[in-house]
């Protein structure tokens, strides 16, 4: 049985090289690896019980992450600057939440996510492939900041793997309702619900891995992983910076609506 | 003689403040609430919806300059974004770049008025907050994008991480700007970290003059709509921003891995921590 955090257990899996003694940051993991024949960067936020913020010690992004993250992928757009090869970054996402705090708020986290967010976007307009591959939760401000901003959206198929604006146990306090309710009334309401298979209605996921066991992955669980992520890294042919794809959902009809129709009024 | 009376901005509804800064003439809303595009999820949860869901976009000038405007309407929802009124926004800005790479060069103006992702719709909100971010990104590299907080909403959540992605940021003393809303920080952390109740606290901390104070927003204005007009046709002339407030990393990362974090923080603390670094105010 492998131990640590669905985020550690996968970082490990993937990750060959780790470069994380050159980060100032345990919270922040960065390494490089192999997918096929490919290098590739794998990005992680994971916790740190001695963060020196004590409102991100669970592996929420807080203020480090936030910045830790676009210093990680600054560091990687520099290295290829001059390159032709622009590498792909894989985002292991496991994110409870952003970090709720007085510091974090008087400090500007907001502005630490947009900085990761900036970093996320610009790599993937200058040609990097982005991957974000959720092994655990995607929650709200910490998905924004560490993985939304891809170029393809994989999962793996579990549900520990869930993506929402809100952790469970957070939004039945917020709006006074049991866990239970929430979930009677996102089988109605495919947006509000956590599970994976009510996101690929969205149109958002690009890919939903079945496998053994996420949380001890044999072998062959590993190899369907990589090669589900090699295939969406193949996918992206060149020129392919944007995230339009995303509008393609069963459940977002009226995201495409409104395009079409603002369109067609712009013209006018 | 009587001196002409400011005009506040605050009290105007969203769709007032865009026509209150375009050119007069020239607001066109596009998908406008004759076209009763409602949100296709409300209903379900027992919500009456609205005809504009909450947001209102136009094209129009400013200064005699193709701009793009998007308001979102505090008093509807809590200003929350969802898949209609995100897809609004994100179309919106998708236009102005494709306008602009057409040889129209079009800026945006983006009211914040919000508490963020609408829980009812949540993944689309969400969804549609990424989207609208990905298309700053695109569109500040070509035309400045500029932000405006005013209150009496304020600018929360993910929408709070769109308006720091922003080339120029304009907050009055009346609007608030946070990841976090107080009371889900309390909910989440307890009041001693963090009192829902305490005004004075949080206004301190994430209130218009401690924003401008601490370097995170460029400019602090009076509710006063002409000056705001002024403002940002001031921000608009000044193009393209050179180094981007999201991507001054190492500059707030230095200063963030030395702050002392045994003792709860103070707004005082916070401006004498975030004005240490040197950045770049403009």
């Amino acid at each position: 049985m492998t131990t640590g955090s669905r985020g550690d257990i996968w970082f490990k899996l993937l990750a060959t090289e780790d470069v994380v003694a050159q980060n100032k940051m345990a919270s922040v993991r960065v390494a490089k690896g192999s997918i096929g024949d490919e290098n590739c960067w794998f990005l992680a936020v994971r916790p740190d019980p001695d963060n020196l913020y004590p409102r991100a010690r669970n592996g929420e992004v807080g203020l480090l992450e936030g910045w830790g993250l676009a210093e990680a992928i600054e560091d990687i757009m520099s290295v290829a600057v001059d390159s032709t090869t622009k590498e792909p970054i894989v985002a292991i996402v496991d994110v409870p939440s952003q970090a709720y705090g007085r510091r974090e708020e008087a400090l500007g986290i907001h502005q630490a996510l947009a900085g990761a967010v900036s970093a996320y976007a610009r790599a993937r307009l200058a040609g990097h492939p982005v991957i974000a591959l959720l092994v655990g939760k995607a929650m709200s401000g910490g998905f924004l900041a560490h993985g939304y901003q891809a170029n393809r959206i994989v999962a793996l198929a579990d549900p520990g793997v869930q993506v929402h604006a809100m952790g469970k146990s957070a939004a039945a306090r917020i709006t006074l309702r049991t866990e239970e309710e929430l979930d009677h009334l996102a089988k109605k309401i495919p947006p509000m619900a956590y599970d994976m298979e009510s996101y690929e209605s969205l149109g958002m996921l690009d890919d939903l891995i079945r496998i053994g066991s996420v949380d001890s992955p044999g072998q062959d669980d590993i190899n369907i992983v990589k090669q589900t992520v090699g295939k969406a890294i193949a996918d992206i042919g060149k020129g392919d910076t944007g995230i339009a794809r995303r509008l393609n959902g069963a459940n977002r009809k009226a995201s495409q609506r409104v395009r079409e129709l603002m369109r067609a009024q712009w013209r006018d | 003689m009587s001196v002409p009376q400011a005009k506040g901005f605050i009290d105007f509804n969203a769709r007032k403040r865009i026509s209150s800064l375009l050119d007069p003439g020239s607001m066109r809303e596009l998908v406008s609430p004759f076209d009763r595009i409602t949100s296709p999820w409300l209903e379900k949860q027992n919500v009456v919806p609205q005809f504009d869901d909450g947001v209102v976009v136009a094209k129009g000038q400013m200064d005699g300059q193709p701009v793009v405007c998007a308001a979102i309407e505090g008093s509807f929802q809590g200003g929350s974004l969802g898949e209609v009124g995100g897809a609004k926004i994100a179309g919106l800005l998708e236009l102005a770049i494709e306008e602009t790479r057409g040889g129209n060069p079009t800026c945006a103006v983006l009211l914040f008025e919000t508490g963020g992702v609408r829980l009812q719709e949540a993944n689309l909100g969400l969804g549609a907050i990424a989207e609208i971010q990905s298309a700053i990104m695109e569109l500040r590299e070509l035309q400045p994008v500029v932000g405006v907080i005013t209150g009496p909403v304020g600018c929360f959540g993910g929408m709070s991480i769109t308006a720091g992605l922003c080339s120029y940021l304009v907050m009055t003393r009346e609007g608030r700007l946070g990841l976090n809303g107080p009371q889900v920080i309390e909910q989440e952390a307890g009041a001693d970290e963090y009192d829902s109740r305490d005004k004075d606290l949080i206004w301190g901390l994430t209130g218009g003059i401690q924003r401008h104070a601490t370097g995170l927003v460029d400019v602090l204005l009076d509710d006063d709509s002409s000056a705001m007009r002024d403002q940002i046709c001031d921000f608009l002339n000044r193009g393209v921003r050179e180094c981007h407030r999201s991507d001054q990393v190492s500059q707030f990362l230095s200063i963030l891995q030395k702050v002392d974090t045994d003792e709860q923080i103070t707004a005082e603390d916070a401006f004498n921590i975030l004005t240490r670094g040197n950045f770049d105010a403009s």
